[in-house]
């Protein structure tokens, strides 16, 4: 990680008919680093990712790609950025090469050269020259990859990217975004609304509720917090009352426990366990779901 | 600047709107042809006698006729006695008002269709313009380009010029090039008077002057090309404020349709003359016919309609430039 953010989001605030919607966002990208924006529908995830992309103007606060402002270096900034707002939207009348073409020459910049390039990077060669029209979803997705790509940016931005692919189209999306980052030391800023997405995916997450980030952490540390270990024993009766001298415990639907996740005690808690004659028969891990995290650092506020 | 034009030029021709605008016109432009040549055939087996003059005198005669019947409108009596005057000034200067030939074809075709027709064919192509891109959502792409918002809206609105001179182009050509095959092509330098206006109900002639038909076509192709630029800014402005096409198309369907209504019975209310939409017929002006309000006159006319232009192109700008994109 490099000291030069390529991305900087200043106390972003928005309001819309005197009610405030966004409530002074932050945060920084570095180069080369998958940032994750996760939150709940309608929490402003994407009414930020507009105001960074230059759709929406701020009521006050700073944006910055690569060093330049949006509101008064506005192509300057653009040059460095590329993105996907909600869906991939491109003209389905114009083949996906003409539709690269189109938003090509709206940057003197690019070369003729690049297009070959990125059309190659996602793997759309065989289909590049059919319809828009005629492309799946997932092949939407990617030619809206490209275009993206096109300028060389140093910041990405994808808002939930997964919608709508299938899991191997997930899989794919997500190995592509981990290597573009890593290769051509890209900052990428995905939004999602499912944890799971960003764990896999992200380095760093920010949490937005309610138009406010309520934490921004590396998803390791956000994680290790959260995460439980569900253990299933018999008798569980007396599993339950041994685990209890040791930690919070809590019951589960399907007759489990539930307990922290704490790596150095596991297996002590497992040895007593053991001797005290309780068969366990299963030991897993847990993510916590999006809802519990929400609730455990909003500390109870509910998402709605 | 050159490069942004292009993209436009190439959405619209990819919407495959002109192609359907040119089809509309090859398909008219046969119709109104054989309707005039029906017309034309219709009055020389009426007097059975090939002469003009005979016509046109055989016409005065009639309209002096129908002058002298006490039951008519004042409106009507009004316009008779100016096409009564405009029809005697022919016969003394031995001038056929009406000699058929393409040229005088494309000018009743381009006469006739300045009020509706062309508006409606530049509408069709204009409708569309920015409002497809807010609602197919490409506007987002389009927007976070390094280019400014007002210079991506200029493009659309070059390309909109480029568009409606192609459109009036074609209206010229096919015109010419179809009613020719019927009333033959020449008649080019045929006299015609203009120069004719209109005070009270008298027609006034001090400024009556002989031009050559080109420069006649020429000066209403113009005309035409100006009350086109006006209807698709209006259209442009409206397509910038609105996401659907449907309603951009509904509100100038509906004004421009007004207009040809309003026109026939605004006479006494004068503060219509404001309205965009009963300014549309410049070319009446040219061949000195009666306005349908007092005190409407060519430059008035494009005056109000420049303003009308200038104001749907500031809005248009302005609103684009600053607007929030959901």
């Amino acid at each position: 990680m490099s000291d030069i953010p390529a991305l900087e989001v200043e106390n972003l605030t928005k309001k819309i008919k005197r009610k405030l919607i966004i409530k002074g966002v932050s945060f920084t990208l570095y180069p080369g680093e998958v940032f994750g924006f996760l939150g709940p529908n309608g929490a402003g995830k994407t009414t930020t990712i507009r105001m960074i992309v230059g759709l929406i103007s701020p009521t006050s606060g700073t944006i910055k790609i690569g060093g330049k402002n949006v509101r008064t270096e506005f192509t300057e900034a653009m040059r460095h950025l590329g993105c996907i707002v909600e869906n991939p939207e491109l003209y389905p009348y114009l083949t996906g090469w003409e539709n690269l073409e189109h938003f090509a020459k709206m940057d003197a910049s690019i070369p003729k050269s690049r297009l070959q390039e990125v059309v190659a990077l996602v793997g759309l060669s065989n289909r590049i020259h059919d319809r828009v029209s005629t492309y799946s979803l997932g092949m939407r997705q990617r030619l809206g990859i490209a275009q993206a790509l096109l300028g060389k940016p140093k910041v990405l931005i994808l808002d939930e990217p997964t919608n709508g692919l299938d899991p191997a189209g997930i899989r794919e999306m997500r190995e592509f975004i981990r290597t573009l980052a890593r290769e051509e030391n890209l900052s990428v800023l995905v939004s999602s609304h499912l944890l799971s997405e960003i764990q896999l995916m992200c380095d760093r997450v920010a949490i937005i509720l309610k138009g406010a980030v309520i934490r921004t952490d590396s998803v390791q540390n956000l994680l290790a917090e959260q995460e439980r270990v569900i253990w299933k024993a018999e008798p569980l009766s007396l599993a339950k009352e041994i685990l209890e001298k040791e930690t919070e415990i809590q019951e589960g639907l399907d007759g489990t426990l539930i307990t922290l996740y704490d790596e150095p005690l596991l297996p002590e808690w497992n040895e007593k366990l053991v001797q005290a004659g309780v068969k366990v028969k299963e030991m897993r891990t847990q993510l916590p779901s999006l809802e519990d995290l929400f609730l455990e650092v909003t500390g109870g506020e509910s998402i709605d | 600047m050159i490069n942004l034009v292009r993209n436009e030029m190439l959405k619209l021709l990819r919407k495959k709107r002109l192609y359907v605008i040119i089809l509309i016109i090859a398909f008219l432009v046969p119709l109104f042809t054989y309707a005039q040549f029906k017309e034309i055939q219709d009055q020389r087996e009426k007097m059975g006698n090939q002469d003009w003059r005979t016509v046109l005198q055989q016409e005065i005669t009639d309209t002096q006729n129908r002058l002298s019947s006490s039951r008519i409108q004042d409106e009507w009596r009004k316009y008779l006695k100016i096409r009564l005057s405009q029809q005697q000034y022919y016969l003394e200067n031995d001038i056929d008002p009406r000699a058929p030939g393409a040229p005088t074809f494309m000018r009743i075709f381009v006469e006739n269709s300045i009020d509706l027709l062309l508006p409606l064919l530049v509408m069709v192509i204009v409708a569309d313009l920015v409002s497809s891109e807010a609602s197919g959502g490409t506007i987002k792409l389009l927007l976070t380009r390094p280019v400014k918002r007002w210079r991506i809206l200029l493009s659309k609105y070059l390309a909109m010029m480029l568009s409606i001179s192609f459109i009036v182009l074609s209206v010229a050509v096919l015109s010419y090039g179809i009613s020719g095959l019927v009333f033959g092509y020449g008649g080019w330098n045929m006299p015609l008077l203009t120069g004719f206006a209109v005070s009270g109900d008298e027609l006034l002639t001090e400024n009556v002057h002989i031009v050559p038909q080109w420069q006649y076509i020429l000066m209403e192709f113009g005309l035409v090309w100006y009350v086109c630029v006006i209807v698709g800014t209006l259209t442009f402005m409206l397509s910038v404020l609105l996401r659907s096409t449907a309603a951009v198309m509904g509100i100038m369907l509906a004004s421009l349709i007004a207009g040809a209504i309003l026109v026939n019975m605004v006479s006494s209310w004068e503060s219509a003359k404001y309205f965009f939409m009963v300014n549309l017929n410049l070319t009446n002006y040219v061949s000195g016919m009666a306005t349908p309000i007092e005190g409407m006159s060519l430059g008035f006319s494009m005056a109000v309609l420049a303003v009308w232009g200038i104001a749907g192109f500031i809005i248009a700008f302005v609103t684009f430039s600053k607007r929030d994109i959901y």
